[in-house]
């Protein structure tokens, strides 16, 4: 087989590195995320709260590039596409519910 | 010569794999893993518009074991990159490599499920199965999803470490493997979302 | 050992239903017969049943949707004829829990089993040889997808005889669905038949994806793709984002239902609400689902009879992805009296009215389309022009719904039922018989007859307008939907007109019917020679009708919008290529057909709590697709020299064609 199929998946081709350095960043922002909740509680509530959030959106960024090698090439671009498309439409589908869930809540409950 | 219409030539499909088959493959198994974010960002809306339905019941804190937790995590981010390992050797064309990262991957999964399936029990054991409560029916459900998809995985890597072993890395192989790589990277980004929401935030 | 199963289970002293159960046993028997008769057995099972071909999988999907319709319609004759019936003192002839059960199921079925099994059919049958392919991207899903639609369809049909359907409407509220207030096997059949169906419709959407995006034909950019094929494109999308919802919303239920849970309980801790949310997410993308491949079906008839291009092709494209956008963002719409406060309402309020204006952008490409056009009023004509003059009138309802404070008034009254009703019978189902009509040829290599097809059309329009019409006055008179008895008096003459127009609806279908049974008798005489009866616009007409199994020989290249008008106005439409290569195609299996049976006795063990047979079914299922997975034969090659054979055979009966007169759509007039 000269041409691997990994090639051709349309997702780039990974390397040690990649995943050495994915593999790292996860392990440093789960422990930075669990320190936060374990260990934070001088910080306020807001303040872990977004911590914790925005490691987690980093850490699903990390996985993405380093492990799932998504990235701005012509081969990956609609794997690119569907993925915003996806994330555009979950946060239209989880927020407006969230919205409606708690005003419903508010009125009805 | 003639030839009789009824009876085509059967080809092995492994001489046409087309490069383009195995590309279409991959990306509508990534189609396939969009529909699935969207099932699980609907579970997610659904444990936060429950996730304070205690119904008298236990809440997070009352529940949650967050080192427990970070060993679980620990286990499903280790089998992602010991994933990427059995893919590197594809890549290199080392079956002996790939089957032995396939089967630590597996390891490490299994030990995730295990951990799972024993906190479960525990909770089911004291009362707080998800009968208890609005709140316990959404994170037995949204954990249980995550944790029956692991299990699915699990079973796919069985049988491809079975199909590694009596075809070679042949191109539908690999192609498969390429897929469970998708599907198991993917698994360990919603495991992100759930330990933050679920555990995390259930223990503030 | 049977689970709840019983033979107490069998409704023995309904007369009525014991009537339809005997009466669809007799049918499915003297089929049976007449195939052991004709010894068709073997090719049943070689070439259709285990078949991998689109080109089959959209036929069998469409007598599906076909069969499933005379089920859904007897339903709507039995609502139509009691509530003509069962005013003040007379209780017209249905129990009120036999009605429930006929509202529910007409509704579930004309949705899942008729409107989508056609959309998908007609998918299946046009859109690969429309941008130029030999095939879907995953035939075997494809066969996978049919069986598991079939499965549900079955649940549908077999829980007549065999316990109860739903009594809660096709969108099964809770908390009258959960287990408490509806213990009987009711609602599992109807959360089963949805779920395995739903379960064959995201896969199908998956597949129509990929093929779309990844197997146009060279120089198809997808700004020269037929609009047709655009709207399944959107089609699909609203498919894959919205149905795990559904999946999700009856899941829940079903762990309600099955393990206690308290998602959509009335107690501790359940949010009865949260289903209405979730399930009307699904919902309402699910009706745009339902008529966006319509609405490409009518931009194809249309430019292909008015003899010119669509007009506006840019503006059709950007109005069908301003929908697809649009409608994941309208829900809110169906429940705006559930409570909300007036900024939530209003803000869906104000997306649903915006979202009106797209379908508007493309009525107005309908007729500037047959401006100046040389119009031929064939069959799909006339379900074209039907349409565009009843959506209208029923889209306008829509928008005076989309008001909250009207919709207050108007919520789940008979207003409602007209207008949704007006939407999918003139927009989605006027469209699938175009469709129908209009590829019908292709399919099987003869035309419709003209005759019986317009008085098909004339009796469902007259018939639609004389059902529905007067449901929109009962609207706003105050009557609600899903009623069984009333005591106002002053409706019933109203629902007596209703009847009437459903009588009228009904000699459309005989029409139909007969139209079938003519046009099968008459077909050598209606045979489509060249493949183009029509003289279209687009690549399937390039075909042979019916299509040899591979579609094109040698893929087509292109080289503008309508490429196949393109290139018989270049004089290239029937060139011989030089050399004829081995083609190769998938192989027919049986997995996806075994895989549809095991769905289908899973769905009725999980019905009936038969737990040992469920878990069989499931593991069984599980070990076809390992087994399916292991096979590395699915391929075979049609010998160069079979596609010569083939393809010279066209060649000859295009010269024939030539030379004698062609049927053009006015000669096919009477």
């Amino acid at each position: 087989m000269d041409r691997t199929p990994i090639d051709s998946a349309g997702a780039g081709k990974g390397s040690f590195k990649s995943y050495a350095i994915g593999f790292t960043l996860s392990i440093v922002l789960t422990v930075i995320a669990f320190l936060l909740v374990m260990q934070g509680g001088g910080l306020p509530r807001l303040a872990i709260s977004f911590g914790i959030f925005g490691a987690a959106i980093l850490q699903m960024l990390v996985h993405l590039h380093y492990f799932l090698h998504l990235d701005t090439s012509s081969t990956a671009r609609w794997n690119m596409l569907a993925l915003l498309i996806t994330l555009l439409i979950m946060i239209l589908f989880v927020g407006l519910t969230l919205w409606i869930m708690s005003d419903l809540n508010y009125r009805m409950m | 010569m003639t030839i009789d219409s009824s009876t085509f030539s059967v080809v092995s499909s492994g001489e046409f794999e087309h490069p383009d088959t195995i590309e279409n493959q991959a990306f509508g198994f990534w189609l396939y893993i969009m529909s699935d974010l969207v099932l699980f960002a609907t579970i997610f809306a659904a444990y936060a518009v429950l996730g304070h339905n205690y119904a008298g019941g236990p809440t997070g804190k009352d529940l949650f074991h967050l080192p427990y937790t970070f060993g679980e995590t620990m286990l499903l981010l280790f089998s992602s990159a010991t994933y990427g390992m059995s893919m590197l050797a594809m890549n290199n064309n080392r079956k002996d490599l790939v089957l032995r990262w396939l089967f630590i991957t597996f390891l490490l999964g299994l030990g995730f499920l295990a951990m799972e399936i024993s906190e479960f029990h525990h909770m089911i054991l004291d009362g707080n199965g998800p009968e208890r409560s609005g709140f316990l029916s959404a994170f037995f459900t949204l954990v249980g999803t995550h944790g029956s998809h692991v299990a699915f995985g699990l079973i796919w890597m069985a049988v491809m470490m079975g199909q590694t072993i009596a075809k070679g890395l042949s191109a539908p192989v690999q192609s498969r493997l390429i897929r469970l790589s998708i599907f198991w990277h993917f698994l360990d980004i919603v495991w992100v979302g759930v330990f933050t929401i679920v555990y995390l935030m259930g223990v503030m | 050992m049977f689970g709840k199963l019983s033979l107490s289970a069998i409704p023995y002293h309904e007369p009525i239903v014991m009537g339809a159960v005997i009466g669809s046993i007799l049918l499915a028997m003297v089929i049976l017969v007449l195939i052991t008769y004709y010894q068709k057995w073997t090719i049943l099972w070689k070439e259709w049943l285990t078949s991998v071909d689109h080109k089959r999988i959209g036929i069998m999907y469409i007598i599906l949707s076909l069969v499933m319709m005379l089920r859904g319609l007897a339903d709507a004759v039995m609502m139509r004829s009691h509530q003509a019936l069962s005013a003040g003192m007379s209780h017209g002839f249905l129990t009120p829990d036999h009605f429930s059960q006929v509202f529910s199921a007409h509704g579930t079925i004309m949705i899942i089993f008729v409107a989508m099994p056609f959309l998908v059919g007609l998918m299946n049958l046009v859109v690969p040889p429309q941008i130029g392919s030999r095939d879907v991207a995953f035939p075997y899903l494809n066969s996978v997808s049919l069986w598991l639609t079939v499965a549900g369809a079955m649940l549908v049909m077999v829980s007549l005889g065999v316990g109860e359907f739903s009594k809660a409407g096709w969108s099964g509220y809770a908390p009258l669905t959960e287990l408490k207030y509806s213990p009987g096997t009711g609602v599992d059949y109807w959360i089963w038949a949805f779920q395995i169906a739903g379960i064959g419709s995201l896969v199908t959407s998956i597949n129509f994806l990929v093929t779309i995006l990844k197997m146009r034909a060279p120089g198809m950019t997808l700004m020269r793709m037929p609009i047709f094929i655009w709207t399944v494109l959107c089609t699909a999308v609203l498919m894959v984002l919205s149905f795990p919802v559904l999946t999700v919303a009856l899941s829940m239920l079903t762990l309600d239902r099955y393990l206690g849970m308290h998602f959509f309980t009335n107690t501790l801790g359940g949010n009865m609400m949260m289903y209405v949310n979730l399930f009307w997410i699904w919902g309402h993308p699910e009706v745009y689902i339902v008529v966006l491949p319509a609405f490409g079906i009518f931009s194809e008839v249309v430019a292909t009879f008015s003899g010119k291009p669509l007009f506006g092709y840019t503006s059709m494209v950007f109005a069908t992805m301003a929908i697809m956008v649009l409608s994941f963002s309208v829900w809110l719409h169906h429940f705006f009296t559930m409570g909300a406060s007036p900024n939530v309402n209003i803000f869906f309020g104000i997306t649903t009215m915006i979202i009106a204006v797209p379908t508007g952008v493309k009525v107005f490409n309908w007729l500037f389309t047959m401006y100046r056009g040389r119009i031929r009023f064939t069959t799909p004509m006339f379900w074209t022009l039907g349409f565009i003059i009843t959506f209208t009138i029923g889209g306008m309802a829509g928008v005076l719904l989309a008001s909250p404070p009207a919709d207050y008034v108007l919520h789940n009254s008979l207003f409602l039922i007209a207008h949704f009703h007006s939407m999918l019978i003139s927009g989605a189902l006027f469209g699938y018989f175009a469709g129908y009509s209009y590829w019908f040829p292709k399919a099987t290599g003869f035309t419709l007859n003209e005759k019986w097809g317009k008085r098909a059309f004339w009796s469902w329009l007259i018939g639609f307008y004389l059902a529905f019409i007067p449901l929109y006055v009962l609207g706003f008179m105050g009557m609600p939907r899903r009623m069984a008895h009333y005591d106002i008096l002053a409706w019933q003459p109203y629902l007596i007109i209703a009847a009437g127009g459903l009588a009228v609806i009904l000699i459309g279908v005989l029409c139909q019917m007969i139209q079938l049974v003519v046009s099968i008798k008459e077909r050598h005489i209606a045979r489509d020679l060249t493949g183009d009866p029509w003289d279209g616009r687009t690549l399937e007409w390039a075909m042979a009708s019916p299509p040899a199994i591979y579609n094109f020989a040698a893929t087509p290249e292109v080289h503008g919008i309508d490429a196949f008008a393109d290139m018989k106005e270049k004089g290239i439409a029937y060139v011989k290529p030089d050399r004829y290569q081995d083609i190769h195609m998938p192989k027919n299996t049986a997995a996806g057909f075994v895989n549809g049976v095991l769905s289908f006795i899973f769905g009725f063990a999980m019905v009936w709590y038969i737990w040992w047979l469920a878990g069989i079914s499931a593991l069984g299922m599980l070990v076809t697709v390992i087994i399916r997975s292991t096979d590395d034969n699915t391929d075979f090659a049609v010998p160069a020299a079979e596609v010569e054979r083939i393809e010279n055979l066209r060649y000859r009966e295009l010269a024939n064609a030539v030379a004698m007169p062609r049927l053009t759509g006015d000669q096919a007039m009477p």
